[in-house]
């Protein structure tokens, strides 16, 4: 009974990821005319092939190949960046305490639930005073600031947890706030560095809001590519490209998922339990 | 340094301050200065560029006169509803059920959360494949033998709000479930004891007993669940483009049409500033229970 109803379940969770990867092995005639949940009959590569490189997106048939780029590119600085600021801010807030600190982290934490929609445009604003707006370096500023609240948390949840007294003999022994950062904390706190890198990783790429507001088509991640693609409504629509795209760009969460195991658990708990 | 520390008490513990800099910009420039920028603004008739000039709340009486936005807000409440209630007690479900100490808890486990880690983008346009009327489920279970099935999730606008539903719970049952998991396992193993001692049902203590003791977990969800319920807008970029029609229409994408579109800015600032009354409405209740009752500390 209870294994019955388990394995029920799975079928709804399992069956969308096994449609995905038949139609995307299928050729448009067999789609048309077969059941979708049938593997194929004649296995093709060739969807895949398009959607890496030929796909359209307006004039642009270059594949999206251009929006896995450019989410590479967008996402190494932003989660180097986000992580080194908030692991430095989480440390400061714990160990280095000082008056007004935990207003801030307050005001920070409830910044975390204002829906992104109120502060669009003055970050517009600001990013083109700063002269970068539409261009990469601005998309990795927002991510730094909306990742800042989460990763915050998570360093200083977890920097708090380690003893004080290692801070103290550090102290003792004249080192200072960056030398005992880096000699003491950070080789203290790979696993939680790890989960940090986890819980970006798969957010800044899954991001789609962000992608479309602050970049132009050039650079546009891959989230809005493959919308565009998909959703496109010129020329015959092609189902099996569509999900070898879709999978493509579900492919790079989907493999730190199943390799991180239970460090993705613990990042979303993270994100869960309250500080 | 230590002469300073003396004479300025700014400058002492200098450099942990400047190393909170992009926390206190971030906090008071981009959270707070933002949101009231907007919310300030949002009170102006600016079109193309933000101006101020001061209309009062002419921007929210014709937002609240737009059929679109009604319907924005009404889909939001429906979906927003549903999907609370569903989500929190799927989620809640299913970690009772990988709680009876299952073999293959792990990779159960493992099978439901995967979608979590997908976008929203993916989610949809998976669904919108799967509830295709042509080739998608649909199509094959007419061709299993029920001629007259008809169910179009998609192009329907009396229901396809269900569509996004599926969609939504298929990404995000798998988080509530592992946070309620995480919660059943905190409970300490002698409450089990002693209500399998007075012979009290397992589903009863389920209900009567662990339920309320997870509260604040329930809570948390909640907020959590709820607050991204106000934000929802990939998903129905993806899988419906808010259509058919404006039939699933959500108020970010309302706001995002106007600020970025449509350039009339006054609109997208009035309609982002009741998206966050909508957040403060759960929030606010929220904050008072976790820091109002017992002094913060």
């Amino acid at each position: 009974m209870l294994y019955g109803t388990l394995f029920i379940v799975c079928i709804y969770y399992i069956l969308p990821l096994w449609v995905m990867v038949m139609t995307s092995l299928k050729g448009m005639p067999e789609i048309r005319v077969g059941n979708i949940f049938a593997p194929p009959v004649e296995i093709t590569f060739e969807p895949w092939v398009k959607a890496w490189s030929e796909a359209c997106t307006g004039l642009n048939c270059d594949g999206l190949s251009r929006g896995f780029w450019n989410s590479v590119r967008i996402l190494v600085p932003s989660v180097i960046l986000s992580i080194a600021v908030a692991s430095v801010n989480g440390y400061a807030l714990v160990n280095w305490r000082f008056k007004g600190a935990d207003v801030f982290f307050t005001i920070l934490i409830f910044g975390s639930f204002i829906p992104y929609q109120v502060m669009l445009y003055p970050i517009v604003i600001l990013l083109r005073e700063m002269g970068i707006y539409g261009t990469l370096s601005g998309l990795v500023l927002v991510h730094t600031i909306f990742g800042m609240p989460i990763l915050t948390l998570l360093f200083r949840n977890y920097f708090s947890s380690l003893p004080e007294e290692l801070f103290k003999a550090a102290r003792v022994d004249g080192a200072g706030f960056w030398a005992i950062y880096f000699r003491i904390m950070l080789p203290m706190s790979m696993p939680i560095f790890v989960v940090a890198v986890i819980l970006q990783v798969t957010g800044i790429w899954n991001d789609f809001l962000f992608g479309v507001v602050f970049t132009k088509p050039d650079i546009y991640p891959m989230t809005v590519q493959l919308n565009n693609i998909v959703n496109s409504v010129q020329g015959v629509k092609e189902y099996n490209v569509n999900m070898a795209a879709t999978l493509l760009t579900g492919l790079v969460p989907l493999t730190i998922y199943f390799i991180s195991g239970k460090l993705f658990v613990r990042g979303i708990a993270a994100g869960a339990v309250k500080g | 340094m230590a002469d300073g520390a003396r004479r300025n008490p700014l400058f002492r513990n200098l450099t942990a301050k400047l190393a909170a800099v992009p926390m206190v910009l971030t906090a008071l420039v981009v959270f707070a200065g933002g949101t009231v920028w907007t919310v300030v603004y949002s009170f102006t008739s600016s079109k193309l560029l933000p101006k101020l000039k001061w209309v009062g709340l002419d921007q929210y009486e014709r937002l609240w006169g737009a059929s679109r936005w009604l319907v924005a807000i009404e889909n939001l409440l429906i979906y927003g509803v549903l999907s609370l209630v569903l989500t929190i007690s799927i989620g809640f479900m299913l970690a009772v059920l990988l709680d009876q100490k299952i073999r293959f808890e792990d990779t159960f486990r493992t099978i439901m959360l995967y979608p979590f880690a997908l976008s929203f983008i993916v989610t949809g346009l998976v669904w919108q494949w799967l509830l295709n009327p042509e080739f998608g489920v649909p199509s094959v279970i007419k061709a299993m033998g029920w001629e007259s099935f008809e169910l179009d999730l998609l192009h329907d606008p009396k229901i396809v709000l269900y569509g996004l539903l599926v969609a939504g719970l298929w990404q995000g049952t798998g988080f509530v479930m592992c946070i309620m998991l995480a919660g059943l396992r905190g409970i300490d193993e002698d409450i089990w004891k002693a209500c399998r001692v007075d012979g009290i049902p397992r589903w009863k203590t389920y209900l009567f007993v662990i339920v309320p003791m997870m509260r604040p977990v329930f809570i948390t969800t909640l907020v959590i669940v709820a607050s991204g319920i106000v934000k929802l807008y990939d998903l129905v970029v993806a899988q419906t483009s808010g259509g058919p029609g404006n039939a699933s229409q959500v108020p970010a994408m309302y706001v995002y049409d106007y600020m970025f579109q449509a350039q009339n800015l006054g609109q997208g600032f009035a309609a982002s500033s009741m998206m966050l009354v909508s957040v403060l409405i759960v929030l606010i209740p929220w904050a008072y229970l976790e820091f109002g009752g017992r002094k913060r500390g």
